[in-house]
């Protein structure tokens, strides 16, 4: 009799594996990718396999994240992935002591020895293989070709590696500002092993000999190479088997010889086609109901189309326009009456100064010699390289570029959504202004080139894609959250039988979902006025329009073109100029475009601790451009009439306390991580310690490297990243070998007396609790963590003895000393309130607007803020701090329960800005943060009460402040169009 | 509270309509979905002093949509959902909107949660500005005349409490060997009725140990088989780790994987919040008025929660909570009991008691990005698993974009591990 074969069948996220075993040996492998086809492949497996082996019976199981759906189904047994990589590795390597596993959206880690452990990707920690793809697309090159331009690289960039999300918004700025590719290939590799590294490993020291397993990790030699050196393996201890990619299905056949009972292919065939899917979709309404209804739909948005003029035929003057996008680049030639000569629109492609010279090219070759260009304006994160590079006469902010656009086709217009590629934006016009602008975060980003994504993964061009769902006859429900989470909604969706068609509609109103309730996120309709205009190149794609009425419930207008309002918008904004000043226009001219060149190499800037990663464009005419600065320093410009800068003074005066030793021999050295609480409480610990005779010694100001130092002790990947950082000051103070390291808890800050308690965050309270548990060196000895509530004066001087009893401390000597303490800590504050006045009168004399920058204590880490403060004095805005005006009022009346010190300040500082003219509140948000999705809300509304604008900043690891910018500018544009509307009601 | 100021306390900007005795007579109070066992009995209870509550049990989509359209982007899950079915019950034209109103539960600790209660103001006040929202609370916050804390309520509750965790206990260790199906929800439903009847009685429903004990012959004589079931512990934050609205059904799930769960008991949380004051005062030496009484009721629910482990553990074929002084010790090894915001020290603790006693199997609930959970779950799951290497612990995170394939398929990692 015949031996009974062994069959693992692996479904993954993006491909199909199977293999068979036979007598221990391995004796079949095909590994294939299923574009979501996902029962169809396996069947065509199955056949492909009964053909070889006909009539011979198997023992079958099923593994993989997509395949436990099927499994369910059909009845055939499942092992789950893991699991299966766990019994082959057994059998295989069972040196092994860990497994690291990419696979196409999961990454996996195994540890073996010292207690097994297993451990997956977050709902949160995007995708790995799907995130090469997507980076791979973003540049323009095939995952092979990314590969290859990986190895040729000369240096890293710092590109966030959490999610897809974040690291397409850390690239595309390196890319417009025209890094090197082969770089940026590098630095996305490096990505995706700090994310395995920080995210899976979670604490846990990835050494000894490592399998790597997965697709990604098998073909691409760039991606090893990163692994392999980031985590010091020695030559044999990095194992790449050539099983790699089957390696789960392998397990899985194994496991299946224990597990289940011998069938025959055509037996398991059956089960598999037969098998009935669950019915756990939840389905929406149609788009359209019928025919007529589109073709309706279709006619009333014709309407809103523009009128043409021919470039060759066309004599007089006319204006360019230009939006160089985060994906796209788009260009228009208008003319003077706002009909379109010439229309540009393409993908970035990694170069928008190449496209845009040769388009203008193109336009000075084909244009009729009576056409005159008479001004130019240009928007978008390629606005400086542009103007610079090709002598654009003017750059605008997006927001005004896009209001100038829809007014042109509405001019009642009320609300503006544009949705684009990585962005979405909307604003609320009033009186002819921009009252407030409402833009997706770098989270929930997953706007237009998600759905590119989604149709190419599923090998369809995006035009067929989208227009699939238009007629869908039960769209999917597919949530609402950020792209990860949307890739494994699908997932679910196509397990549970969805159709492609389904699909693309529960994608398009996934989309819709996302900007209506994620970033308008509108009580009701009527809030956003009766004239709304769309635009953006999503909603170009008719699915996406119409999920966006159906959710609202009313019609809209769709310019036809929607992709192009941007660069329209210049184009208008161009001509107002140049109707008003009559100025030459600097754009270069044909014979100048001609002899354009240029080349860009990278720098680090000097100008500051801040070592800004800069990139410089030299034009062959001797000019330079220089991107990636925060300030004006890394650009060589000085600024004139610079006010003091809070955010500066206060980091200044915290370091500062360095350099008080205490008197004669110290009776230890105390460590201090300076980080969350102690950017407040520093003055007061360190006169303490100091008073009692330990030398304090804090720790590095904060950088990146801080971070990398202590991301493998980091457990939890979602929390803020001013905590994480944490991790790095402690190993920055063992290093520095103190006695021991002073951290206490405290669930309650001082009061004072403005709010309904004193909390502070969980975080801040107990984040010494969760260093002790993660860090290996810290024991009770080296790292002492009291609870103290300072407000208790003697109970905190009994504490603090009893904490430094090793050191012979008696609360008698800290009662002595605890005063001046106590005194310190409020001559602190009030040097920082004394100051802010200054800066305040300051900027007043120089006719400058103040800003309050309100975050917490902390965001004055150059690290956690990136140099925000930077780029808005840079703007022309003198920057203050929410605790340095916060004593100056009261708390308003409030809907929250106002329970947090810190954030107790932001209400008051708010409440401060409502009363001064000449001030706006931007708040700082560390991503992560809970207690902010109460304070945001509510410091809106106290601003918006008082006609405020109210401008949040969002803040990560991310070090590309491109969103902060535009928000930034967005404001002082609106600002200044309120002015000037006041001016003229005068 | 301190730093009491002048002028007036709430903005205009958000509407508060106060819960009077008028409405007291015709008004429906909704009661979000987080402990249907419990809620239930409450419910009942509270209808004994005239109120008329209803629990609700809506699960559609369309409660996530409307939790995401009216909440922050960042609300915790917990939130996002109680809003949710707010909205959706007061739009669904199921309830007249002029005569309810929505209850809702608020400790006072230093996390979000006690900011619900002004969440769901904010989210209503727009369409809804009518409808009152009432604070259950036993910290003496928002203080309503029309809906007080008297001591034979409170004394209710507590029974409520109780019971609930009785119930849920036996359930769990019934159903998934129960031999005909559907008998062990049959005996919930009628020991629901008894004590829905019981909690409208003036003394009898204190009569906690004969009502234990008849509790436990009945659900006994459920005919069930003899199979070992790996049993799986359920911790985490409280609104998830109870709500089968936001756990996506776990208790349900783990039934159906072969395993038999085990959700430590509400008592367990009241009796966290009552330890509260008490280890204020023992670490700051921080004495308010409340101090005392936080200690007599601490005492007093203790012996409650002594007196049922010993009526379980007397008849003997069920497995009891862990007692809560033990806990506590449990914590002790880990942390301090100064970690108090969210669940705190509960959560460590209860995943080290639970490995402890041979549950080694965990899967700790919580929404994504919970702050406390940083500290006290994924924070702590490093020194557990030193301390008990087989303890098998994996952290789910929920909220409305995660999806059930993704948190099945690391929950069937966790059992794989489990059942090898």
């Amino acid at each position: 009799m015949e031996e009974i074969l062994k069959l693992g069948i692996d479904v993954g996220s993006t491909t199909v594996k199977t293999v068979i075993i036979d007598d221990e040996k391995i004796v079949y492998t095909k590994y294939e990718r299923h574009f979501s086809k996902v029962r169809e492949t396996v069947a065509e497996q199955l056949r492909a396999i009964n053909k070889l082996y006909k009539g011979r019976k198997f023992k079958t199981a099923i593994t993989g994240s997509a395949g436990l759906g099927i499994a369910q189904a059909s009845g055939i047994e499942f092992v789950q992935e893991v699991f299966s990589a766990f019994v082959a590795v057994n059998k295989t390597y069972p040196d092994t002591d860990v497994v690291v596993e990419l696979g196409g959206e999961d990454a996996k880690i195994i540890f073996l020895t010292g207690g097994v452990e297993q451990r997956m990707n977050g709902s949160c920690a995007g995708g790995t293989g799907a995130f090469i793809d997507q980076m791979a697309q973003l540049l323009g090159v095939s995952a092979d070709e990314l590969d290859r331009l990986s190895l040729e690289s000369t240096r890293l960039y710092p590109i966030a590696s959490r999610c897809g999300v974040f690291a397409k918004s850390d690239i595309q700025p390196l890319l417009n500002q025209g890094a090197k590719k082969e770089d940026i290939a590098a630095s996305i590799f490096q990505a995706v092993v700090d994310q395995t590294v920080s995210g899976l490993a979670q604490g846990r020291k990835i050494e000894g000999n490592v399998l790597f397993l997965g697709g990604p990790l098998y073909f691409l030699k760039g991606l090893r190479k990163a692994f392999v050196n980031t985590l010091h393996l020695s030559g044999d201890a990095a194992r790449f088997p050539e099983l790699a990619p089957c390696f789960m299905a392998y397990g899985c056949a194994l496991q299946a010889g224990d597990i289940s009972e011998p069938m025959t292919i055509d037996e398991t065939l059956d089960k598999i086609i037969n098998a009935k899917t669950s019915d756990n979709i939840v389905v929406g309404k149609p788009l359209f109901e019928s025919r007529e209804e589109y073709d309706e739909f279709v006619w009333r948005h014709n309407r809103s189309d523009l009128k043409y003029a021919d470039i060759k035929e066309y004599e007089g003057d006319a204006y360019l326009g230009i939006d160089a996008g985060s994906t796209t680049t788009k260009l228009v030639l208008v003319t003077d009456d706002g009909k379109l000569l010439y229309q540009h629109y393409c993908s970035s492609k990694g170069q928008p100064l190449d496209i845009i010279a040769s388009q203008l090219e193109e336009i000075y070759k084909i244009a009729n010699k009576n056409l005159k260009i008479r001004a130019s304006a240009v928007t978008g994160y390629g606005e400086d390289l542009i103007k610079s590079g090709l002598g654009v006469d003017y750059g605008i902010v997006e927001t005004v570029a896009h209001y100038k656009a829809a007014a042109f086709f509405c001019p009642d217009v009320d609300f503006i959504i544009d949705i684009g590629g990585q962005d979405i934006k909307c604003f609320k016009i009033k009186n002819n202004a921009i009252d407030s602008i409402m833009l997706n975060e770098a989270c929930s980003s997953g706007c237009g080139s998600f759905i590119q994504t989604f149709a190419q993964a599923m090998g369809y061009d995006i035009a067929d894609f989208a227009n699939l769902g238009l007629f869908a006859k039960a769209p999917v429900e597919l949530g609402s959250r950020c792209t990860v989470f949307m890739n494994s909604s699908v997932k679910q969706a196509q397990k549970d039988g969805a159709s492609v068609e389904d699909i693309s509609a529960g994608l398009s109103s996934s989309i819709i979902k996302n900007a209506v309730y994620k970033v308008i996120r509108a009580k009701s309709i009527d809030e956003l006025g009766e004239n709304i205009v769309v635009q953006g190149g999503t909603f170009l794609n008719d699915a996406v329009l119409r999920s966006f009425e159906k959710e609202l419930g009313r019609n809209v207008t769709r310019p036809a073109i929607a992709g192009l309002m941007g660069a329209f918008g210049c184009a208008l904004f161009a001509k107002e100029k140049y109707v008003a000043n009559r100025q030459a226009s600097t754009l270069l001219t044909l014979s100048q475009l001609k002899e354009f060149a240029y080349n860009s190499f990278s720098a680090q800037c000097k100008g500051c601790t801040a070592h800004c990663n800069l990139t410089i464009i030299k034009y062959n005419d001797g000019r330079r451009f220089v991107s990636g600065n925060r300030c004006e320093r890394g650009a060589g410009i000085k600024l004139e009439n610079k006010t003091e800068n809070m955010f500066e003074y206060k980091f200044e005066k915290l370091y500062s306390f360095a350099e008080k030793k205490p008197k004669g021999k110290p009776r230890a050295r105390v460590g201090i991580p300076m980080g969350l609480s102690y950017y407040d409480m520093l003055p007061y610990f360190h006169t303490l310690f100091t008073e009692l005779g330990f030398e304090v010694v804090l720790s590095d100001e904060t950088t990146r490297d801080t971070y990398y130092k202590g991301q493998q002790t980091i457990p939890s990947d979602t929390v803020c990243y001013p905590a994480k950082l944490m991790h790095g000051h402690i190993a920055n103070l063992l290093e520095k070998g103190v006695d021991f390291i002073f951290y206490p808890c405290m669930s309650y800050n001082a009061d004072e007396g403005q709010s309904d308690n004193h909390y502070n965050c969980p975080v801040v309270a107990y984040y010494p609790e969760l260093l002790k548990a993660n860090i290996p060196e810290l024991n009770d000895k080296n790292f002492i963590t009291p609870y103290l509530d300072i407000n208790f004066k003697k109970n905190t001087a009994k504490n603090m003895a009893r904490a430094l009893k090793d050191y012979h401390v008696t609360e008698k000597q800290v009662l002595d000393v605890l005063n001046k303490a106590y005194t310190e800590q409020l001559r602190f504050k009030k040097q920082n309130e004394q100051k802010a006045l200054e800066i305040i009168s300051k900027a007043r004399s120089y006719g400058q607007k103040i800003i309050v920058l309100a975050g917490r204590p902390y965001h004055i880490d150059h690290e956690i803020n990136h140099g925000i403060h930077k780029l808005i004095t840079s703007l022309g805005f003198a920057v203050v701090t929410e605790d340095s005006v916060a004593a100056l009022v009261d708390c308003p009346p409030l809907d929250v329960l106002n329970q947090w010190t810190y954030h107790a300040r932001l209400y008051r500082a708010a409440e401060y800005v409502c009363r001064n003219d000449d001030m706006q509140l931007v708040q700082l948000v560390s991503f992560g943060c809970g207690i902010d999705a109460v304070t945001t809300d509510e410091v809106r509304a106290i601003l918006e009460e008082k006609g405020k604008l109210y401008t949040q900043l969002k803040i990560d690891e991310i070090t590309n402040l491109g969103a902060a910018k535009i928000r930034l500018r967005s404001l002082a544009a609106a600002l200044e169009e309120k002015e000037n509307s006041k001016r003229e009601a005068i | 509270m301190s730093g009491k100021k002048e002028g007036k306390k709430y903005s205009d900007r958000v509407n508060r309509t106060t819960f009077t005795e008028e409405m007291k007579k015709d008004y429906t109070i909704l009661v979000p979905d987080m402990l249907p066992i419990h809620f239930e009995l409450i419910i009942k209870a509270y209808e004994h002093f005239g109120y008329k509550m209803e629990l609700l049990t809506n699960r559609s989509r369309t409660v996530v949509d409307e939790g995401l359209k009216n909440t922050h982007n960042d609300t915790c899950y917990p939130a996002l959902l109680v809003i949710g079915q707010y909205m959706e019950a007061l739009k669904s034209g199921r309830y007249d909107v002029d005569k309810v109103a929505l209850l809702i539960s608020q400790t006072g600790g230093g996390c979000r949660a006690s900011n619900y209660i002004y969440l769901i103001r904010k989210a209503i006040s727009t369409q809804f500005p009518q409808v009152p929202v009432l604070s259950l609370n036993f910290s003496g916050l928002e203080p309503n005349p029309a809906f007080p804390m008297t001591v034979p309520i409170i004394m209710r509750l507590i029974y409520c409490v109780m019971y609930g965790d009785m119930l849920m206990l036996l359930y769990n260790q019934c159903k998934p060997y129960e031999v005909k199906k559907g008998s062990t929800d049959r005996m919930l439903k009628r020991w629901q009725n008894r004590l829905g009847k019981l909690m409208g009685t003036k003394a009898d429903y204190m009569s906690t140990k004969s009502i234990y004990k008849a509790m436990l012959k009945d659900f006994s004589s459920i005919e069930r088989t003899k199979e070992k079931k790996p049993r799986v512990g359920i911790v985490g934050e409280i609104y998830v780790k109870y709500s089968p609205l936001a756990n996506n059904d776990l208790n349900e799930f783990l039934m159906s994987e072969g395993c038999e769960p085990y959700v430590p008991g509400l008592l367990d949380f009241v009796l966290y919040c009552a330890s509260d004051l008490i280890n204020d005062a023992r670490l700051y030496d921080k004495q308010t008025p409340r101090t005392a009484a936080y200690k007599v009721a601490y005492e007093v629910l203790y012996k409650f929660q002594q007196e049922q482990i010993k009526v379980i553990n007397e008849h003997g074929e069920f497995f009891a909570p862990h007692d809560f002084e033990h806990l506590r010790r449990c914590a002790d090894k880990y942390m301090n009991q100064g970690v108090k915001m969210g669940e705190g020290w509960l959560i460590t603790a209860e995943m080290a008691a639970l490995a402890e006693t041979g549950t080694e199997n965990i899967i700790c609930t919580q929404p994504f990005g919970c702050l406390p959970n940083h500290i006290v779950a994924k924070g702590m799951s490093r020194v557990i698993k030193a301390a008990y290497p087989n303890a098998n612990i994996v952290a789910i995170d929920y909220d409305p974009g995660a999806t059930k394939v993704n948190q099945e398929n690391r929950i069937k990692l966790m059992l794989a591990n489990a059942k090898r």
